[in-house]
């Protein structure tokens, strides 16, 4: 039974021109399924519109 | 004069400069070392021994002619091998690299050290592309840890662990993109500095995160590490990251005393998912430092989430093309963490650039009151190669996700750390000495406190 990230998965490995054998796709889901989990987290934190990318130390 | 097998740079460079001891014995010894024991710590893919011999040969030549030799003069070292070697091919630890055409040049920071006298003798086995925190390489075999070769040397500068820790070679190069310095530090006992992004030049190494990437020494005591690292200090056009800052020394300020600085432990997040082991090395190093101020470092599981996330998309960005023609070439495990890293939407991507920027403003104000701060460089000491999980507080954890735990939330903003060993039995455990920006010579000089008052030291290999 396809698992609810299968659709995505299948969809960007075919925009990317990516080959994922059937082997590979549940390591692979198990992967994006943390880096979804952990990229939620950092979603959730609630910065202002101003606030620049990385920081540099150039001081 | 013969070398000792744990014999410091500092020591060597003194008796070569000296006349004591020839740079070509210095060199022959490190060369015996790594023939008798690199069969067991498996910690060297390249070892460069003709290179080796005419540079060692060529001080020589010159001490004899009465000219001046560099501070590092006839120190034998070793680098990751994502380090470009003229006439190597840079693997960084993969299948895929060894098709690429020879390096026509070393990095710079090899140039560096040959220019202060070190003698470059080989190439160290590393996780695949850096993205490994074990040492474990399925393509060479694993580094061992000296100390128990049944036990990882840590990643992904795994080579760099076990060849210092088993005293191969005194001083060792390493990238350091989320812990790959501090945690084959803490695994092998041994000290590591990963200095503030920017400060050392990256030109010449295969990169990994280009946001995060850094690199630098590891070495068997303080003194040594320092003289590495003032060594390959300076600006560089070839590093875009490089900084411009110039040369600031920190062996002169070694010995200074450390009474006047204010340290502080990191609380909340870094004393949680601990051992015993870690939480004792850290008690260690504070009561010695006579510090019980425990600092809060807000949003620390954050900053891990924000630069997993930006690790497994750069990592992906920059080896998309690979992935798309070689992907059964890569190790399994490195490959199917890409795939998943070229699927995450931008959007996350572009949010954890931008909490990187918020979370620099919270260790700004905490270094207004602070001068150092204190964590677990490990959550634990070397697991068993191979190992997948480990129980804390009952509860099973895999290891290669914990590993860098504490050790991710400070690379994500550049800060310099300088990874001590706590010779604590059976095996040695690090403890993080972190800085604000630019301050490894402060990150130096508590180091060197802490070696002086026998706190902290690497221990004799017990593995070999």
């Amino acid at each position: 039974m396809a698992e609810p990230l299968d659709d995505y998965i299948d969809a960007v490995s075919k925009a990317l021109a990516l080959q994922i054998e059937e082997a590979w796709r549940p390591a692979v889901r198990a992967n994006l399924e943390v880096s979804l989990r952990l990229g939620r987290l950092v979603d959730e934190f609630a910065l202002p519109d101003e606030t620049e990318p990385a920081p540099i130390f150039t001081v | 004069m013969t070398t000792k097998p744990e014999m410091s740079a500092a020591d060597i460079a003194k008796a070569v400069a000296g006349g004591k001891m020839s740079a070509l014995a210095a060199t022959e010894a490190a060369l015996a070392r790594i023939k008798q024991h690199d069969t067991i710590l498996n910690s060297f893919t390249d070892v460069t021994a003709d290179r080796a011999r005419a540079k060692a040969r060529a001080i020589d030549a010159d001490i004899a002619a009465g000219k001046a030799v560099g501070p590092l003069a006839g120190v034998p070292f070793a680098v990751k091998n994502l380090f470009d070697v003229a006439g190597l091919s840079t693997r960084a630890g993969s299948k895929i690299n060894r098709d690429l055409a020879p390096a026509k040049r070393d990095a710079t920071l090899i140039e560096r050290m040959e220019a202060a006298g070190a003698v470059l003798v080989g190439a160290l086995n590393m996780g695949e592309y850096a993205y490994d925190f074990t040492g474990e390489n399925v393509h060479d075999g694993p580094s061992r840890n000296p100390h128990d070769t049944t036990r990882m040397s840590g990643g992904s500068s795994g080579g760099s662990g076990s060849a210092v820790g088993g005293a191969l070679v005194p001083i060792a190069l390493g990238s350091d993109t989320n812990g790959s310095i501090r945690v084959p530090s803490s695994f092998c006992g041994i000290f590591g500095l990963k200095p503030t992004y920017g400060r050392l030049s990256r030109a010449r190494s295969f990169p990994f995160v280009a946001s995060f990437d850094h690199l630098g020494p590891f070495a068997r005591s303080v003194t040594d590490l320092a003289l590495a690292y003032d060594a390959m200090q300076g600006p560089d056009a070839d590093d875009a990251a490089c900084t411009t800052r110039g040369l600031e020394p920190t062996v002169p300020l070694l010995a200074n005393p450390v009474s006047d600085l204010r340290i502080a432990i990191a609380g909340g997040y870094f004393q949680k998912n601990v051992f015993p082991e870690a939480v004792e090395a850290v008690s260690r190093v504070a009561k010695a430092l006579g510090t019980t101020q425990i600092v809060d470092v807000p949003e620390a599981a954050r900053a891990r989430a924000a630069a997993y996330v930006i690790s497994t998309t750069e990592g992906a960005s920059l080896h998309l093309d690979r992935l798309r023609r070689r992907p059964n070439d890569f190790d399994p495990a490195v490959r199917d963490r890409l795939i998943a890293g070229a699927m995450v939407p931008a959007p996350l991507v572009d949010r954890a650039q931008k909490f990187r920027r918020w979370y620099r403003a919270q260790f700004s104000e905490i270094f207004k009151s602070v001068d150092v701060l204190l964590a677990p460089a490990t959550p634990c000491t070397a697991p068993k190669l191979g190992q997948v999980n480990f129980n804390l507080d009952d509860v099973e954890l895999p290891v290669r996700a914990n590993i860098g735990i504490h050790t991710q939330p400070i690379s994500f903003i550049g800060l310099p750390v300088v990874a001590v060993p706590v010779p604590l039995e059976p095996l040695p455990i690090g403890v993080q000495i972190i800085a604000a920006p630019w301050r490894e010579d402060i990150a130096l000089r508590v180091a060197h406190a802490l070696e002086r008052m026998g706190v902290v030291s690497a221990p004799s290999p017990r593995g070999l």
